[in-house]
C-alpha cells in the first residue's frame, strides 16, 4: 500500500468535488454542533438539579385555626400539639429523610416579612395567620411522593408541597429545548448523509475511468474504495472540528462574555469548560466515522469492483 | 499437473431477461503459449467469451477454469489476485488522460502495491519493449492511435500476465498500424505469455495464421489450428 499515492488520490478527489465538499462539511459541523449543544444542555441540567435539588425541602403545612373555613381538610381546627408530635415522630421513623426543621407561625412570618416586606398585603398579615410547618429534607429529592402519600390525608395536615415543583418548569424547558436540538440534529445528519451518498455517487461516476482500470489489472475493491471513503472520512473530521470549534464559541458567549449569562444569573451555576472539553472527542468520532460509514454503503451502490 | 490455461467446459450464458443466450455449450481449451484469434460478426458470443474469463460475468450452465482456477468457486474477495495474473487490451485504449505514459503504466503496478523500486526499473524496461522508449514523460492525447494502443499493451504487459485478452485491439487502427500492434502482441506470445485476441480484422487473421475459434450466435463452429479468417461479408 502506499501512502503517497492514496493520499494524492484523495486530495484530487476532494478538489473535484469543492462545492460537494463544502456542502458535507458545512452540515456535518451544524449537525454535530447541535448534537454536542444537546449533550451539554441536558449536563447543564443535570448540573442545576444536583445544586437547587439540595436547596429545596418538602414542606408540609399544619392546619392553622383560620383553615377551619377555607380548607376541607382542616375543617377539625387547627393541628393540636399531640398531631405535630406525632407528625415529627413519624418523618424522623422514615428512612429517606435526612433532617427536620419545625418551623413556627413566628419564623414563617419573619420569613414573608424578610420577602415581602414592603408590599400591601405584608402588612395586613400577623404572625397567627401564618401557618406552622415541617421544612423535610431528603436524602433523594425523587422521593417526594412517598412524604406525599403519608402525609397529604392526616388530620391536622393542610397541604404538602414539593418545592421542585417550582424549578420543575424551567427544567421541562431546558430539556425542550435540548429535544428541539435533537431534532434539528436529526433533520441536518439526514441532509449530510445524503450529501455524502452523493457526492460519493459523482466523485465514483468521474473517477469511473480509473477504477475501472483499476478492477482490470486487479486492485483490491478495498484499494479501489478506500479514496472515496477517506475522502468522506476527511470531509466530516473537518466538519467535526468545526462543531468542536462552534461549541468552545458557543459557551464563550453564553456564558462568559458576549451574553454573558454567567453574570446575569449568578445563582444558577454552569457547566465549566471540562464539561465542553469532554464532548469533543465524541464529536470528531462522530464526525470522522459516520460520513466514512455512509461513503462505505453508498459505494456498494454506485460503485463496481 | 500441468493446467491449461483457459477451459471451457459447456458453457453456456444466458443473460437476465433475454430468451437467447449469448454463449450456448461452449467447450474448448487453450493451452500454455497458444496464440488464439476469436472471430465471429456481432453479437456471436466474443465479448460475452471474453467477459467470462475476466469473470465480469459468470457462467448460467458449465465450467470455466483459468489458470487452474474454477471461476465459478473462486470468492470475490480473491477475483482481483486472480485478474493479477490476466493483462487486458481494448479497443478503445482506455488511458487515463491526466497522466504521462509512464504512469499510466506504473498506474497497474501502483494501484496493486507493488514497491516504488519496481516499479521504477520495470517500467522503462516495458516501455522499451513495446517501442515507446524516450516517449515516457508525453501525455496520452499527443500520441497516435497505434502508439496508445502501445501503451496500453505496456501496462497490461507490465506484470508480467500469464494470458494476455485482447477485444479488438487494432478496430480503431489503420492498416499499417495494426500491424506493427501485430508484430508486438506476437513478440510478447514468444515470451510464452497466452494471448487471445477478439477480432473482425480479416487480414491480420490471414496474414498471422494462428489457431482461430470462430463462434456463431453463441455456438463454438469452428476451432482451426492455423486458420484463416474464414466467413465472408
Amino acid at each position: 500500500m502506499r501512502a503517497q499515492f492514496v493520499l494524492s488520490e484523495i486530495g484530487v478527489g476532494l478538489r473535484r468535488n469543492l462545492t460537494m465538499t463544502f456542502a458535507v462539511v458545512v452540515s456535518v459541523a451544524l449537525s454535530l454542533a447541535l448534537f454536542g449543544g444537546a449533550l451539554l444542555m441536558s449536563e447543564q441540567v443535570s448540573v442545576m438539579k444536583d445544586y437547587w435539588y439540595d436547596k429545596v425541602n418538602v414542606s408540609i403545612f399544619l392546619c392553622n385555626k383560620n383553615d377551619a373555613a377555607t380548607t376541607p381538610k382542616c375543617v377539625k381546627g387547627a393541628a393540636t400539639a399531640q398531631q405535630r408530635d406525632q407528625i415529627k415522630g413519624d418523618l424522623q421513623k422514615m428512612d429517606i429523610v435526612q433532617n427536620v426543621h419545625y418551623e413556627t407561625s413566628d419564623e414563617a412570618f419573619k420569613h414573608y416579612k424578610e420577602r415581602y416586606g414592603d408590599s400591601p398585603i405584608a402588612a395586613t398579615i400577623t404572625p397567627d395567620q401564618m401557618p406552622e410547618s415541617f421544612r423535610v429534607k431528603l436524602k433523594d429529592p425523587e422521593k417526594y411522593q412517598v412524604v406525599a402519600t403519608a402525609f397529604a390525608g392526616r388530620d391536622g395536615v393542610q397541604s404538602v408541597q414539593d418545592q421542585r415543583d417550582i424549578l420543575q418548569n424551567l427544567f421541562d424547558l431546558m430539556s425542550g429545548m435540548r429535544i428541539a436540538a435533537l431534532g434539528v440534529m436529526a433533520l441536518m445528519l439526514v441532509i449530510a448523509l445524503m450529501l455524502i451518498v452523493n457526492t460519493v455517487r459523482v466523485s465514483a461516476f468521474s473517477r469511473r475511468r480509473e477504477t475501472g482500470i483499476m478492477r482490470l489489472v486487479g486492485a483490491s475493491s478495498f484499494y479501489i474504495q478506500m479514496p472515496f471513503i477517506m475522502e468522506a472520512a476527511f470531509a466530516g473530521l473537518i466538519g467535526g472540528a468545526v462543531a468542536c470549534a462552534m461549541l468552545l464559541v458557543g459557551r464563550y458567549f453564553l456564558i462568559d462574555h458576549g451574553l454573558a449569562l454567567a453574570q446575569k444569573m449568578e445563582l444558577v451555576n454552569f457547566i465549566g469548560w471540562d464539561a465542553v472539553l469532554s464532548k469533543l472527542p465524541l464529536v470528531l468520532a462522530i464526525g470522522l466515522l459516520m460520513p466514512a460509514i455512509a461513503a462505505f454503503i453508498a459505494l456498494r451502490k454506485y460503485l463496481r469492483v | 499437473m500441468v493446467h491449461p490455461v483457459i477451459r471451457f467446459d459447456n458453457v453456456s450464458k444466458t443473460y437476465p431477461k433475454q430468451n437467447r443466450p449469448a454463449l450456448r455449450d461452449v467447450s474448448l481449451e487453450i493451452e500454455k503459449g497458444e496464440f488464439v484469434f476469436l472471430v465471429g460478426s456481432s453479437g456471436s458470443g466474443k465479448s460475452t467469451f471474453l467477459r467470462l474469463l475476466l469473470r465480469e460475468e459468470r457462467t448460467s450452465h458449465g465450467m470455466v477454469h483459468v489458470l487452474g482456477k474454477d471461476l465459478a468457486r473462486l470468492s470475490n474477495w480473491k477475483v482481483p489476485q486472480m485478474r493479477r495474473q490476466l493483462g487486458t487490451v481494448f479497443q478503445d485504449f482506455r488511458l487515463l488522460p491526466n497522466k504521462t505514459v509512464a504512469q499510466n503504466v506504473a498506474f497497474a503496478q501502483e494501484v496493486i502495491g507493488k514497491p516504488r523500486g519496481e516499479t521504477r526499473k520495470a517500467v522503462p524496461q516495458v516501455l522499451d519493449l513495446v517501442g515507446l522508449g524516450g516517449k515516457e514523460d508525453r501525455m496520452p492525447g499527443e500520441l497516435s492511435g497505434g502508439e496508445q494502443q502501445r501503451v496500453a499493451i505496456a501496462r497490461a504487459f507490465v506484470n508480467r500476465p500469464m494470458l494476455l485478452i485482447a477485444d479488438e485491439p487494432t478496430g480503431n487502427l489503420d492498416p499499417q498500424t495494426s500491424v506493427g500492434i501485430m508484430k508486438l502482441l506476437d513478440r510478447i506470445n514468444r515470451t510464452g505469455t497466452t494471448v487471445v485476441m477478439a477480432t473482425h480484422d480479416q487480414n491480420i487473421v490471414d496474414q498471422m495464421r494462428k489457431r482461430v475459434i470462430e463462434l456463431e450466435k453463441g455456438r463454438l463452429v469452428r476451432d482451426q489450428a492455423r486458420g484463416v479468417y474464414g466467413y465472408q461479408h
